[in-house]
C-alpha cells in the first residue's frame, strides 16, 4: 500500500505543475498580445530602381530658422511623378531622423506626388504629417517651403504646387500654414529666398 | 443665406473657393458642348438632390438635463407615438441593467427594479403598479425597452426619487434643479450715433452655445445647457439697433434669437457667463475725415474705442442701420480662440491666451495714441479665418495687425501675407484669396517700420513673407506678428514688460508710417471694397 503522505506530496506536484502549465500558458498569450501592435504595419515601399542621381533638397533648421540647400545622392527612377515621390521621401527621411534639424510626427509620410499639367504638382502626404506637425508660423511655413522648393528645384515644369492631406483639402497644416491655396513657386521662392 | 457666406467674388462658379477650377470648369463646358440633354440631365440631378437633401426630416433628439450629466438621446416613432429607450436615459445617471424574460423585461437601476410587458402599459416600479400613457415595446432583437417620452416625468421621478420637470414639446427633461437662467439689457453708453448700443446677456452658469448669423437675426443654439426661458419668451429692448430678442424651444435644444437690422457679432467672457452682443464693424461709407488726417486725439477714456466727433455718416442719415457706422484705423485680431488654442507652448500657456493679452494691450496703447481699434476677439471665442477677414474688411482699417505666439527661436516675426497662385480682380470685386495684392507696398512699409521700432527696443526682430490666412483676404495694410521668447524662456511670452514692449514698438511703427497708411486708406483703388460687396 502506498504511503497516505507520498499521495499527498505526488497530488501537490501534480497540483502544482498544473498551476505552472496554466501560468506559463496565460503569460506566453499576453507576451504575444503587446507584441502585435508594436509591429510596423505600414506597407514597405519596393526598393527603387533607378541610377543614383544627385539633387537639391531644401533642408528646414528650426534653430536658426532657415532653409537651407543640401546636395544629396539618391537613386531615382525613370518617371517624373515616381521621381517626385522619391524626392520627397528622401527629404522627409531626413525629418523622421530623431537628430533631425527640423522633427516630423512620427509616421509622417508623403502618400503620393500627382503632377498633372499644366504646371501643377499635387503632394498628398498622410494625416500623421498633419496631425503630428508642431504648431507655429514659422516652423509651419519652413516644411511648406522646404516642400515647395525641394519639388520645383528638382523637376522640371512645376510652377504650382497643392498640398492635400489624406487627399483631402485642409485649411491648415497645423493652425498657422494656408493648406486651402495653390502655392505659386515664384512666389515661395521669394520666400525662400528670404529664409536662406 | 447666412451673411457670412458671402465673398468678395467667386472666381469661378463651379467652386465656392475658386481651386481645383481647372478640372472642374472643363468638366462642365464639356457637358454644355454635349448639347441640351446633357444639360438637362445635370439640372434633373441637382433638383433631385435638392429636393432630397431638403426634404430630409431631421432627427427627433430628446435632450436629459441633470447634476451629473447633460446628454442627448434618439427619438424613435412607434405606432404613431414618440418613444425612447430606458436604458439610454438611465445609463448615464448610474448603474442600469436589464434582462429579458419571455415578454417581461426587467431593468434593475441602482437598488431599484422595474418591470415592463411587452405591448401593455401597465408597469411596476419598486413594487408599486401604475400606467404608462402608451405601451411598453420591448425591441426583442437588442432587448432594448421602449417608453413612450410621455412617459418619462412619472417614470423618472419613481427611478430617480427627484423632482423632475418635463418640456415635453420641445422634449427637454430636467432632473432636480439644474435650470440655467439668464437675463438681457441693453446698454447705451456714449452717445447716440456714435458708440452702438450692446446687448449683455448673463448667465447663471457658463453656456456655450452655437452661434450662426444670418440677415436680420444671430441666432445662439444651446443644446448641452439647461436654460429656460425668462418671464416672457419675447425680450423687446428700447434700442432700433437690437430691438428684440426671442427664446423657444424646440426638438431638444433651446435658442435666442437676437434680431437686429444690422450684422451683429456675439463675444464671450466672464468665464463663459456673460455674452455681449454688438453690431459688427458696418462697411457703409467713409467718414468725411480719415484718422490719418485727423490730429491724434488724446483720449481720456482709455477703452474709448470710436473717435469723438465723428459725425454721423452722410448718406446713413436717419437710417437707424448705419447710424453708428464708424471707421477703424487699426483692426487688431488676437489669432485663435475658442475650440481652437494654437500652440501648446507650455503645458499651461496656450497660444490663444498669449495673442488676447497682447491684443488687449496693443489696443489700449493704439487707442492712448487716438487711433480707433477695433479687437476682433476680446474673449475666448471661436473666430473662423473667413470671419476674421470679413470683420476686418468691414471695418475698413488703415492697418490690420494679426498676432501669433510661438516657441520656436527668439524674439518678433513680422509676416506680410505670400499671395497664392491665381486669383483675378474683376471691375470692382476683388478676387478673395488674393484681395491683399493692391496693399502689399503698404503692408511691406509698415512691416519695415515696425522691424525699425523694434530694433530700437533692442527686440530680435526677423521680417518674412507667410503663408498666413487672413493676411491674403484683407484689403488693407496687413502684418502678422509672431512673438517668440526674448531668452528662450516660454514663460517671458506671459510677461506684462514684454507685452508692453511689443505694443509700443507695434504703435511707434504705426505711427512713423501713418500717412501712407492713411494715403491708402483714402484711395479708394483698389483697396477699397464697393458697399454691399464685403460679405
Amino acid at each position: 500500500m502506498i504511503p497516505r503522505h507520498l499521495t499527498i506530496g505526488v497530488a501537490v506536484m501534480l497540483a502544482v505543475a498544473l498551476g505552472m502549465s496554466v501560468y506559463v500558458w496565460r503569460m506566453r498569450g499576453r507576451v504575444q498580445q503587446t507584441e502585435t501592435p508594436a509591429a510596423y504595419t505600414h506597407p514597405v515601399a519596393a526598393p527603387v530602381q533607378g541610377p543614383t542621381e544627385q539633387v537639391t533638397l531644401y533642408v528646414a533648421y528650426d534653430d536658426p530658422g532657415l532653409l537651407r540647400a543640401q546636395g544629396a545622392s539618391i537613386p531615382l527612377p525613370a518617371g517624373r511623378q515616381e521621381r517626385a515621390q522619391e524626392l520627397l521621401r528622401a527629404l522627409l527621411g531626413l525629418y523622421l531622423d530623431k537628430s533631425s534639424s527640423h522633427l516630423l510626427g512620427a509616421g509622417a509620410e508623403v502618400r503620393d506626388v500627382y503632377l498633372v499639367d499644366p504646371g501643377l504638382a499635387v503632394i498628398d502626404v498622410n494625416d500623421a504629417f498633419a496631425d503630428g506637425h508642431r504648431s507655429g508660423v514659422l516652423v509651419e511655413e519652413l516644411t511648406v517651403a522646404s516642400l515647395v522648393q525641394t519639388l520645383s528645384a528638382n523637376i522640371s515644369g512645376i510652377s504650382r504646387v497643392k498640398i492635400l492631406v489624406a487627399g483631402k483639402e485642409r485649411e491648415t497644416l497645423a493652425g498657422h500654414a494656408d493648406l486651402s491655396c495653390t502655392y505659386d513657386v515664384s512666389a515661395v521662392g521669394q520666400m525662400v529666398g528670404e529664409l536662406q | 443665406m447666412p451673411w457670412s457666406s458671402f465673398r468678395l467674388r467667386k472666381n469661378i462658379a463651379v467652386s465656392s473657393r475658386g481651386r481645383w477650377e481647372e478640372n472642374c470648369g472643363a468638366w462642365l463646358c464639356r457637358t454644355a458642348e454635349g448639347g441640351p440633354r446633357g444639360v438637362r440631365l445635370m439640372a434633373t440631378i441637382l433638383l433631385l438632390s435638392a429636393a432630397l437633401l431638403s426634404g430630409a426630416p431631421e432627427a427627433k433628439r430628446l435632450s436629459v438635463y441633470s447634476p451629473s450629466a447633460n446628454y442627448s438621446v434618439e427619438v424613435t416613432v412607434r405606432n404613431g407615438g414618440d418613444y425612447v429607450e430606458l436604458l439610454e436615459i438611465l445609463r448615464p445617471l448610474g448603474a442600469v441593467t436589464a434582462r429579458v424574460d419571455g415578454r417581461v423585461w426587467k431593468v434593475r437601476y441602482n437598488n431599484l427594479d422595474g418591470e415592463f410587458i411587452d405591448g401593455q402599459t401597465r408597469v411596476r416600479v419598486q413594487g408599486q403598479n401604475f400606467d404608462l400613457p402608451g405601451s411598453f415595446l420591448l425591441n426583442h432583437d437588442n432587448g432594448r425597452g421602449l417608453v413612450p417620452l410621455g412617459s418619462l416625468p412619472n417614470l423618472m421621478q419613481r427611478f430617480l426619487g427627484a423632482p423632475v420637470n418635463f418640456h415635453e414639446s420641445s422634449r427637454r427633461l430636467f432632473i432636480g434643479n439644474v435650470a440655467v437662467h439668464f437675463t438681457a439689457q441693453v446698454n447705451k453708453t456714449g452717445p447716440p450715433g456714435i458708440t452702438p448700443p450692446t446687448l449683455v446677456m448673463n448667465f447663471s452658469s457658463p453656456v456655450n452655445p452655437m452661434i450662426a448669423t444670418e440677415p436680420g437675426k444671430l441666432r445662439m443654439v444651446f443644446t448641452h445647457e439647461p436654460l429656460v426661458p425668462p418671464g416672457s419668451q419675447s425680450l423687446t429692448f428700447d434700442s432700433p439697433t437690437i430691438p428684440s430678442a426671442t427664446f423657444q424651444e424646440d426638438n431638444g435644444a433651446a435658442e435666442i434669437a437676437v434680431a437686429g437690422p444690422v450684422p451683429l457679432f456675439a463675444s464671450f467672457s466672464n468665464d463663459g457667463r456673460t455674452i455681449t452682443i454688438t453690431p459688427a464693424p458696418q462697411a457703409v461709407v467713409r467718414p468725411a475725415q480719415s484718422p490719418a488726417q485727423a490730429p491724434p486725439v488724446p483720449s481720456a477714456n482709455p477703452v474709448l474705442s470710436v473717435q469723438p466727433g465723428t459725425p454721423p455718416p452722410a448718406g446713413a442719415a436717419g437710417n437707424s442701420t448705419a447710424s453708428f457706422s464708424t471707421q477703424y484705423f487699426a483692426v487688431v485680431d488676437a489669432s485663435h480662440g475658442g475650440e481652437e488654442r494654437g500652440a501648446a507652448l507650455s503645458d499651461q500657456l496656450a497660444e490663444k491666451d498669449v495673442t488676447l493679452a497682447v491684443a488687449r494691450s496693443l489696443r489700449q496703447e493704439l487707442q492712448a495714441r487716438g487711433f480707433t481699434t477695433l479687437l476682433l476677439r476680446d474673449g475666448d471665442v471661436t473666430l473662423t479665418l473667413d470671419q476674421r477677414a470679413s470683420l476686418a474688411n468691414g471695418a475698413h482699417p488703415a492697418i490690420y495687425i494679426c498676432l501669433h505666439a510661438g516657441s520656436q527661436g527668439s524674439g518678433v516675426r513680422l509676416y506680410t501675407a505670400l499671395l497664392p497662385a491665381g486669383g483675378q480682380n474683376r471691375g470692382p470685386f476683388l478676387d478673395w484669396d488674393t484681395a491683399q495684392s493692391g496693399f502689399r507696398a503698404v503692408s511691406q512699409s509698415a512691416e519695415s517700420s515696425l522691424a525699425t521700432e523694434f530694433g530700437k527696443r533692442k527686440v530680435p526682430v526677423r521680417s518674412l513673407a507667410a503663408p498666413l490666412r487672413p493676411l491674403n483676404n484683407v484689403a488693407a495694410a496687413a502684418v502678422a506678428i509672431e512673438m517668440a521668447p526674448l531668452a528662450g524662456n516660454i514663460s517671458d511670452l506671459n510677461s506684462p514688460a514684454y507685452r508692453q514692449v511689443v505694443a509700443e514698438s507695434v504703435v511707434a511703427g504705426i505711427e512713423a508710417v501713418r500717412d501712407k497708411l492713411g494715403a491708402a486708406l483714402e484711395s479708394p483703388s483698389p483697396g477699397a471694397i464697393p458697399p454691399g460687396a464685403a460679405r
